[in-house]
């Protein structure tokens, strides 16, 4: 354990308490909750404090860091596992790295915690399960525990435990509403997207294993230092062997943050609550694997092969799941592959070297994404205000008008339909699925709602990379890094950002201009405050995040940052060009997206204008390029086949019909009936025993009329007795 | 003097009297009576060896004749609880024919 | 013969045949007598064997308290006679034969096994006085103390069992 001198001035002490905090607020309110009848605010207050205990830890640490000038602190809190060579402890690895990533979650991760507390009271309440509350909130203090384990470890196998542990806090987020779905599809919809989610990170996951058995068989550690101190000697000797363990870890990374091919989870995660898709879909979890091609620098760098394929793998996604972000219609699917796109670019910057690049724009990316994620879940719940009110409306009139002319029949089936209506705003009056997430379903929210309106007008801006914008400088960086040296990658990546502007474009005209195109846009409100100050508070982060890392002379604050874990590299200067047609671009992609939506708002039920000019392109946009009919018809087709011949023919007709019912059970029925029963038991054994039951009948029969109730004879035997035992002792 | 043996013998007589009673007799009185005859032919034989086997001074040999004195205590206590046995035979039966008391029959 | 043996034959005659009397009775009263006079018979055999405090007994106890018991528990019932029945045919001539071999077989016994040189002398004086009953208390409440006192409880045990037996139920009617 190196502990220099200087750690009895800082604050690494409070290490531990990254997890402890958000522990205590989960064990708080797990135990406590029910006992003392905690309110949703008290439980909210007490998870949110929980949250942001961590933050005030991070920040103190953060603090120290820079008091130590960035040296790597480990704090070592228990033994873990001390088998053979392996020595691994549960240590804490604080440097700049480590407690950036602590920041950002832990400070997102709070502003979210507050905003759930209106929001996830709105959810609950139209889908008639308060008693959930608590529960979700338990999962969200779960959830920043096991991050804070994943960004402080020290070694990979820790890293290993936290990245599960997201996984499957992601897993319980995602199927929050497990057994119920208002859109009408069946009602395993959602719990289907959380298996889809945790099966596909289990395929990353085997990637990250791989890694992790190869890097202990030659590197015979896990520890970070020790692993990045013996790789040099092995990339020299035996070069596979790093390329393995990175393409390996590529697998875990591609998994966890969504990238091709594994990213087809993420966009079904959708179906957690909206804060869960802001947290951990957007903002941290699946940052998670930039993270970790960061924490690997040292490894990366010495095979510029997987360098140059995680770079492509970025780019590729980047590109890709931007298209079809296009195509789509539902909000927060925009969004999600939008976050797909994003990480593409993370994973490129951090693919290509650029890891000061990668982290700044994974940290912009985490306030302007969860920004949109958030202010999208207001629109949301704005939408099923409206219709909720709306509706119910509506409903109670025509309730009013069948009590008049039903007189007594108004029936008990009548009485579970009104019911029904209040679910969600799920159903209308009619019983047709309302989908409050549905763009098609919105339009001139602008003046309904114009809080949420401006905030997401924010993080559009700085997702699309206007200048002033965070997103502007972190996505600036990426591409001026491409351009310098990877020439694909940079082109890949500027039309991506061509995409991501017109997107976001389309997604504003759609939802906030224009008329409404139902009721419930109509009579949508606006949210409460719990929800709106966070967002306020990231729209600041939003549009002066980029303050972090400018590019001038002098600044490139983050980079010196970081530059204590990952070697201080040479801050880059503005490059006017790139960021000319960047910005060009994306002013470009905004204008076409007003010339198609703005222009001429969608009407109700109109067909989006993209789809005639552009044809199939769109419809494989809207479809998302097939990708999961693809998996379909590639893997899980094949699988259910193979199982099913498993299982119908070999199973069922072979092992269970033949060789089970013919050849055992007909064995053991012949041995049983024919030889056992018929011979060994009936006749054999049942014999004697029915022998003795009749010989023992036959014999107290001629016994019992000794016993004639006389007691006179009795006594003659006893007297008979008496004389032949005298005659006996006379004769002896 | 008379020799043990014709008390012993004597004894065994009226002992077989008594049993013989006990079998021809119906009357549980009369059986009764018997008994107490079989041990009274007991006691006799008792008191006989017991004078039989003097001891120092003349003395006889105390036990038979203590022995003797529980067999009567006994006996009394047996023909108290016996009498009223029968009594409370006669009380449910209205009958004490020994012979019809055999709902014992297997 | 001496006259010892006179009177014990004498003694045994009167014995025997009131046995045999008590056993033939028809009439129940009968018999009880007949056993009176064989208890009162066995008594002076017992003052003749220089057991006086037993005689006192066999006459107070048996003759006079036991008789007076069966006598007065054969009236009360009625049961001087009883009907003949034929239940058990065989009973009777079994009966007289094995009662006939026991006599014979005792007697053999007793004969063929006993001391010859034991005899019974008629008791003298000092066997009847005082001492000898003396004597007897002692050796009944320092040997056999527990066995007196275990006695006793059968007493008191057979006078509850005899009350309890013929105590009538509440509520029973006659």
């Amino acid at each position: 354990m190196h502990l220099s001198e200087s750690v009895s001035t800082g604050f690494f002490f409070l290490a531990p308490w990254l997890v402890f905090a958000p522990l205590t607020g989960l064990l708080i309110n797990l135990i406590f909750s029910k006992w003392f009848k905690f309110s949703e605010n008290w439980v909210g207050a007490v998870a949110s404090l929980a949250s942001g205990a961590a933050f005030v830890v991070s920040v103190l640490l953060a603090y120290s860091v820079s008091l130590n000038h960035g040296e790597v602190v480990r704090w070592k809190l228990a033994e873990w596992i001390h088998v053979g060579t392996l020595n691994l402890d549960w240590t804490f690895r604080i440097d700049s790295l480590s407690t950036t990533m602590m920041l950002v979650v832990s400070g997102v991760g709070t502003l979210i915690h507050i905003y759930a507390i209106g929001y996830m009271h709105e959810d609950v309440r139209f889908k008639h399960e308060e008693g959930r509350f608590n529960r979700f909130f338990l999962f969200l203090n779960l959830f920043i525990a096991a991050m804070m384990i994943l960004v402080s470890g020290d070694s990979y196998m820790m890293l290993f435990v936290g990245w599960e542990g997201v996984g499957l806090c992601s897993f319980l987020l995602i199927g929050f509403w497990f057994e119920m779905d208002t859109l009408a599809r069946p009602s395993w919809a959602n719990s289907n997207a959380a298996k889809k989610a945790f099966i596909t990170n289990r395929v990353g996951d085997f990637g990250f294993l791989i890694a992790g058995f190869l890097m202990f068989w030659y590197l015979g550690s896990f520890q970070f230092d020790e692993v990045f101190k013996a790789a040099p000697e092995i990339a020299h000797s035996m070069p596979w062997v790093i390329v393995a363990i990175t393409l390996f870890m590529l697998v875990g990374v591609a998994g966890k943050s969504a990238q091709i091919p594994l990213y087809i989870w993420l966009p079904d995660a959708m179906a957690g609550p909206t804060p869960v898709s802001a947290l951990i879909h957007a903002a941290t979890m699946v940052t998670a694997g930039v993270y970790l091609v960061t924490r690997s620098a040292p490894l990366y760098t010495l095979v510029p092969q997987a360098q140059y394929i995680v770079a492509m793998v970025g780019a590729g996604t980047a590109l890709f799941a931007a298209t079809i972000a296009v195509g789509q219609y539902d909000i927060k699917k925009v969004l999600a592959y939008s976050t797909i796109s994003q990480l593409g670019f993370m994973v490129a910057a951090v693919g290509m070297g650029a890891y000061v690049a990668g982290m700044f724009h994974l940290i912009t990316h985490a306030f302007f994404k969860a920004l949109l994620f958030l202010s999208a879940g207001s629109v949301i719940l704005g939408l099923e205000r409206g219709h909720h009110a709306h509706a119910h409306h509506v409903a109670h009139d025509d309730h009013g008008k069948k009590k008049k002319e039903g007189k007594h029949a108004l029936s008990k089936a009548e009485g579970r339909k009104e019911e029904e209506h209040g679910h969600g705003g799920g159903h209308d009056e009619h019983g047709e699925v309302f989908d409050p997430g549905d763009m098609r379903n919105m339009g001139g929210l602008r003046k309904t709602m114009p809080v949420t309106f401006w905030l997401y007008m924010i993080g559009t801006l700085a997702l699309a990379g206007i200048f002033p914008f965070a997103g502007f400088w972190s996505k600036d960086e990426i591409l001026l890094d491409a351009s310098l040296h990877f020439t694909s990658v940079y082109w890949q990546l500027t039309i991506a950002a061509f995409f991501t502007a017109f997107y976001m474009g389309r997604q504003i005209w759609m939802v906030f201009f224009g008329e409404a195109r139902t009721d419930a846009a109509k009579h949508a409100e606006e949210s409460p405050k719990v929800m709106t100050v966070p967002l306020m508070v990231l729209a600041v982060l939003s549009v002066a995040g980029g303050a972090l890392n400018l590019p001038f002379e002098g600044f490139h604050n983050l980079g010196h940052w970081l530059g204590h874990t990952l070697g201080e590299v040479e801050g880059l200067p503005l490059d006017m060009k790139v960021a000319g047609i960047s910005t060009g671009l994306a002013l470009l992609a905004i204008l076409i997206s007003w010339f198609l939506y703005g222009r001429n708002p969608l009407k109700t039920g109109e067909i989006d204008p993209l789809k005639k000019p552009l044809g199939p392109i769109f419809t494989g946009m809207e479809g998302k390029w097939f990708v999961d009919e693809g998996y379909f018809a590639v893997i899980i087709n094949p699988f259910n086949k193979i199982s099913q011949f498993l299982a119908d023919v070999i199973d069922w007709r072979f092992w269970h019909d033949f060789v089970h019912d013919t050849v055992i059970l007909g064995t053991y029925n012949w041995l049983s009936e024919i030889a056992l029963n018929e011979y060994a038991d009936q006749k054999g054994i049942d014999g004697f025993a029915n022998w003795l039951g009749s010989a023992t009948q036959s014999v107290s029969a001629t016994l019992r009329k000794v016993q004639n109730g006389f007691v006179r004879s009795y006594a003659l035997s006893v007297l008979l007795g008496v004389v032949l035992i005298l005659g006996y002792l006379i004769l002896k | 003097m008379v020799p043990v043996n014709y008390y012993v013998a004597l004894s065994a007589i009226l002992f077989s009297i008594g049993a013989l009673g006990v079998l021809i007799r119906r009357n549980p009185l009369i059986i009764f009576m018997s008994i107490e005859l079989m041990l009274n032919a007991g006691n006799l034989a008792f008191v006989a060896f017991g004078r039989s086997y003097e001891i120092a001074g003349g003395q006889p040999f105390f036990s038979g004749q203590i022995f003797v004195f529980f067999v009567i205590a006994v006996a009394a206590a047996e023909v108290a609880v016996g009498l009223a046995l029968i009594v409370e035979i006669f009380k449910t039966r209205k009958n004490i024919n020994i012979d019809e008391l055999n709902s014992l029959k297997g | 013969m001496n006259s010892d043996i006179v009177v014990f034959l004498v003694l045994s005659l009167i014995a025997i045949s009131s046995a045999l009397g008590m056993m033939f009775s028809r009439n129940a009263v009968y018999s009880a007598l007949f056993l009176v006079l064989n208890f009162i018979t066995v008594a002076v055999f017992y003052l003749l064997l220089g057991a006086p405090f037993i005689a006192m007994s066999q006459i107070t106890v048996y003759a006079g308290a036991i008789m007076v018991l069966f006598l007065f528990v054969i009236m009360l019932l009625g049961a001087e006679n009883l009907a003949p029945s034929k239940s058990l045919p065989w009973q009777k001539p079994l009966a007289y034969i094995l009662a006939f071999v026991l006599v014979v077989e005792s007697v053999y016994l007793v004969i063929s096994r006993a001391q010859v040189d034991k005899f019974i002398s008629s008791p003298e004086a000092s066997l009847n006085s005082m001492d000898n009953l003396r004597e007897m208390a002692m050796t009944l409440f320092n040997q056999y103390l527990l066995p007196f006192e275990i006695t006793s409880i059968l007493l008191l045990v057979a006078m509850v069992g005899a009350i309890v037996l013929t105590k009538q139920e509440k509520g029973e009617q006659k």
